[in-house]
């Protein structure tokens, strides 16, 4: 029995479908992450879950109980807001007291718990404060602290820290972590941000138009992406158009548009003749100065973004778009050279083909 | 399309025991059953009054009214009045309300709560304020001759310029805050960007900050116009003969000879002229403007012939006023704030709003009459107040009637406010519209009305007629500010206590009330505040025993002039200011 799951959950405004009939269970002590571009139906399911929009199809269950139609505040369920949403004319200490007294807990046992949570978020001193007079990562705190209070089932988190600044917002993914370990509850976040979603996640469930596009860890989404979209979504990527010559086994040959044939990762079985992108993570792409087998591009630019040196190369018989290659930035006598030709090297295990016709 | 079929619907009306449909009925119903019963209705039956005589249709009352060349002079006249009026105070408003806008929240604080002593001390207290201070022997008179500018006590009263000066104090605050709403919203970065990209002060004001403001401009004018057509107070007291407005008519008639017919028509005509000022407006400018609730909506902007005048009278004013300020030395910059003459100006301004009034109080003290300045020192009118029977049941019955008005307003008016800004509907803006319905029209005509209902279902002379129809007058503004305190207020933290195991209910005690209470509780005073300054509903249905206090001091005002009015007044507009730092209080401690 998963602790959250939905069947064939569907919202519709008017003509717009928000959410098509989704699938969805998530298991105990799990943290999952609702990812996707905006519209793309991630808010609309976590509101679902929550009780906060009313489901048009399928069924809520929570620890196997059908819930979809219980109101908000008889769901087991937690929420973190976007701006926290801390009561302004109450304290710290009441904020946090509020679900319990909601409970009906009693009022030392209350004390005690309030104590702890702060303990725990790291802020014992500002029970007596009031909102307003907190920053915006002690906020933050608190609304953690009130949320999971009660030890939920399901805490639901609605991109918590879009409000953060980058500094503050790594600390805080860090800290959701480590309170998300300490009291086991399972989490449903709801984030457009991928790296904070590959950081933080047990499992991605990546959206787009109202379904779900790929759902697996993030190694899965990121390495062997099942659509172009998920491909493009989830960091840089090189889509290189070709036509599978051969494949079994979760390997296969493409050839490329110069004709060119590379060995390739297949994540599911294609047929052969089968329109493909390769996709190939520019860290993964090597230039190569010496003569031999595969696609070559030239280069026309590069710059330092910090850690890394990227590269623009033109290969119009690869790819429309100009290709990306990255490496560690270095102090080095043989940097290419915008204008030469280079030849194109990857580990076939980080060419990944993908059928190049999008389902949605 | 239609991606999903329509699967597996639950079935309905299991969890919801009402449907969102009949819960928001029944948040409306007792407010348009309200309006519908005491507005809606007894001004239908004021129409078809007016074409009555005897038993029959009659087109009687009408061909009286226009072919009688005495009723269409004042019609003429209340127009003249109000238009001369509505430049005025649209003038004189317009430097506060841009002070105002530009003030550090502080300051602005200060300056507002001027404006909002004038606007809510009553219409009756300041008319008479100006009777003392234009009198033969009062403030202004005297100072004349101590100038040496004249020999003898000039006549400064009964005549035109004295009602308009009147009017133009007593709307000035109207005018000032809806220019101000319009303004507030205008982004400051606008005229910078302006002067960044060359454009000189002058210019850019005229250009830039103006156009964004004509809204307001306009909304003030209007708001300003409507209220002042049906005015009969200033015009009473301060006009001479000639200086009648044609809500004057309208009293005259029922009062003295208990013409219905006639009134009804005389009503009839005000509300046309008012409806007609409103479709042009709504041509014009569009009606939008007003509520507040105007987005950028992209209007046809064509390059006609009166938007290329316009342009070109903006850019010449530019010019010309760029002119001007290059004649004097330029001021470096040092302090980010509002140009000295135009603060000058307005304190000047805001001066002789407040002055009259408290001009006032010092003669209700003095032991010579009305005459300033004021000599020696009695308690004696405000004894003989509290030992007046008749003042003291007056006081008892306005506040009662106040009380009770109010909470009546809150408790139909706040359901309403929750549904504009929470609910999801259709047809809200046409309730809004219906809401403000009291607002538009002339207060006569609505007395007039309930006059006429009352007499049959005998409600004339009760506390219940009166709270009913201050009631319907104080409603849309009980309306307007919960809503206005709905908005600031975050929803979202009403999800947050459900999400965390509130009930609605719960939700609505511990979170929502406790947040917008002080919000609430302002409503509640301006209720009140209606209630307590109003004097036309009272003029009719009120009286003898059962007079409210400003029925009781109209009617002393129109007999005689007394320091004793004088005490009267100031104890009014000393509860009024106490109400006003009350809810001052009550917002300031909400932030």
């Amino acid at each position: 029995m998963s602790t959250l799951e939905t069947q064939g959950l569907g919202k519709v405004y008017g003509d717009f479908v928000a959410l098509a009939p989704t699938d969805l269970k998530v298991e105990k002590a799990e943290f999952l992450t609702l990812l996707g571009p905006s519209g793309s139906g991630k808010t609309t399911l976590l509101s679902l879950i929550a009780g906060l929009a009313e489901a048009d199809s399928g069924r809520i269950l929570m620890n196997g109980r059908d819930v979809t139609h219980a109101a908000p505040y008889q769901r087991d369920i937690g929420m973190m807001f976007q701006n926290y949403a801390l009561f302004p004319h109450m304290t710290v200490a009441e904020n946090i007291a509020f679900p319990l007294k909601m409970r009906r807990t009693p009022a030392a046992d209350a004390r005690r718990l309030v104590q702890e949570a702060l303990d725990m978020v790291r802020l014992p001193h500002i029970a007596d404060r009031y909102p307003k007079e907190l920053s915006g990562g002690q906020q933050q705190r608190v609304a953690l602290a009130r949320c999971t209070i009660y030890r939920p089932s399901v805490i639901l988190m609605d991109e918590p820290l879009g409000a953060l600044d980058k500094k503050l917002r790594d600390q805080m993914q860090f800290e959701i972590l480590r309170i998300h370990k300490e009291i086991g509850g399972t989490i449903v976040y709801v984030t457009h941000d991928q790296e904070e979603a590959m950081t933080m996640s047990d499992r991605i469930c990546l959206m787009n138009g109202g379904r779900i596009a790929q759902l697996g860890s993030p190694a899965d989404l990121y390495f062997r992406p099942q659509s172009l979209f998920v491909a493009d979504f989830l960091g840089e990527a090189n889509l290189l158009a070709g036509r599978l010559v051969s494949g079994a086994g979760g390997e296969g040959v493409v050839r490329l548009g110069d004709d060119s044939e590379i060995r390739v990762t297949l994540p599911a079985p294609l047929a052969a003749g089968a329109a493909v992108r390769v996709m190939l993570r520019p860290q993964n792409l090597r230039l190569e100065e010496t003569p031999g087998e595969g696609p070559t591009a030239t280069l026309r630019a590069s710059s330092v973004t910090g850690a890394s040196t990227k590269f623009f190369l033109e290969a119009p018989a690869l790819a429309s778009d100009p290709l990306i290659a990255t490496r560690a930035t270095a102090m080095s006598a043989h940097a290419p050279e915008p204008g030469r030709d280079y030849r194109l090297s990857f580990d076939p295990r980080d060419a990944v083909a993908i059928p190049a016709e999008e389902a949605a | 399309m239609a991606a999903i079929p329509a699967t597996a619907r639950p079935p309905a009306a299991t969890r919801r025991p009402m449907s969102r449909r009949s819960k928001q009925l029944l948040m409306a119903a007792p407010m348009v059953l309200l309006l519908v019963t005491f507005l809606v209705y007894p001004s239908a039956q004021l129409f078809l009054l007016s074409f009555q005589r005897g038993d029959g249709f009659s087109l009687e009352n009408y061909q009286r009214l226009l072919g009688t060349p005495v009723y269409l002079t004042v019609m003429m006249l209340t127009l003249k009045i109000s238009v001369v009026t509505t430049i005025f105070a649209v003038i004189a408003g317009y430097p506060v309300a841009y002070l105002i806008s530009i003030l550090p929240r502080a300051t602005k604080g200060r300056i507002l709560f001027w404006i909002l002593l004038s606007f809510w001390t009553s219409f009756l207290v300041r008319a008479f304020a100006w009777i003392i201070l234009l009198g033969r022997n009062g403030v202004v008179n005297q100072l004349l001759q101590t100038l040496g500018i004249t020999d003898a006590p000039v006549a400064l009263m009964y005549n035109f310029p004295a009602v308009v000066i009147g009017m133009v104090h007593a709307l000035l605050p109207l005018a000032v805050l809806t220019m101000l709403s319009v303004m507030e919203n205008i982004d400051r970065n606008l005229t910078r960007a302006a002067s960044t990209l060359g454009a000189k002060p002058g210019m850019a004001f005229w250009k830039v900050y103006f156009p964004l403001s004509f809204p307001g401009v306009t909304s003030g004018a209007l708001m300003v116009f409507v209220t002042a057509i049906g005015f009969f107070i200033f015009p009473a007291l301060l006009g001479g003969r000639r200086e009648t407005m044609i809500t004057q008519i309208i009293i005259e008639q029922i009062i003295q000879t208990m013409n219905w017919g006639f009134a009804a028509a005389v009503a009839v005509l005000l509300l046309v002229v008012v409806l007609l000022v409103f479709v042009i407006y709504d041509r014009a400018v569009g009606l939008s403007t007003v509520t507040g609730e105007a987005r950028a909506t992209a209007r046809r902007r064509g390059k006609g012939i009166f938007s290329q005048v316009g342009d070109a009278i903006l850019t010449g004013l530019g010019h010309g006023s760029d002119a001007i300020i290059g004649l004097f030395p330029r001021r470096r910059q040092a302090r980010e704030g509002a140009p000295r003459p135009l603060t000058a100006f307005v304190v000047a301004l805001l001066a002789v709003m407040t002055l009259p009034v408290l001009l006032m109080i010092p003669l209700s003290f003095a032991d010579s009459g009305l005459n300033w300045p004021p000599q020696g020192f009695t308690l004696r009118w405000y004894e003989q107040i509290f030992n007046s029977p008749i003042w003291m049941s007056a006081l008892t019955r306005s506040l009662v009637v106040g009380l009770c008005t109010a909470t009546l307003a809150l408790l139909i008016g706040t359901p309403v406010a929750f549904l504009m800004v929470r609910g999801r509907m259709r047809g809200k803006t046409a309730l809004l519209a219906f809401t403000l319905m009291p607002v538009v029209m002339p207060n006569m005509i609505l007395s007039v009305g309930l006059f006429y209902l009352y007499a049959r279902i005998g409600l004339v002379g009760t506390n219940l007629g009166l709270i009913i129809g201050h009631t319907v007058i104080a409603v849309p503004y009980v309306v307007l500010t919960v809503m206005s305190v709905l908005r600031n207020y975050d929803s979202r933290l009403d999800l947050a206590a459900q999400s965390l195991g509130a009930t609605p209910w719960v939700t609505l005690r511990l979170v929502t009330l406790p947040i917008i209470g002080a919000g609430m509780i302002s409503a509640f005073l301006f209720a009140f505040t209606i209630s307590f300054d109003e004097l036309t509903i009272a003029l009719f249905t009120s009286g003898g025993v059962s007079a409210t206090l400003p029925k009781q001091l109209w009617d002393e005002v129109s007999l005689s002039i007394s320091p004793l009015l004088a005490a009267v007044s100031t104890c009014l507009f000393l509860f009024v200011t106490v109400l006003i730092v009350l809810a001052g209080l009550l917002n300031r401690r909400q932030k």
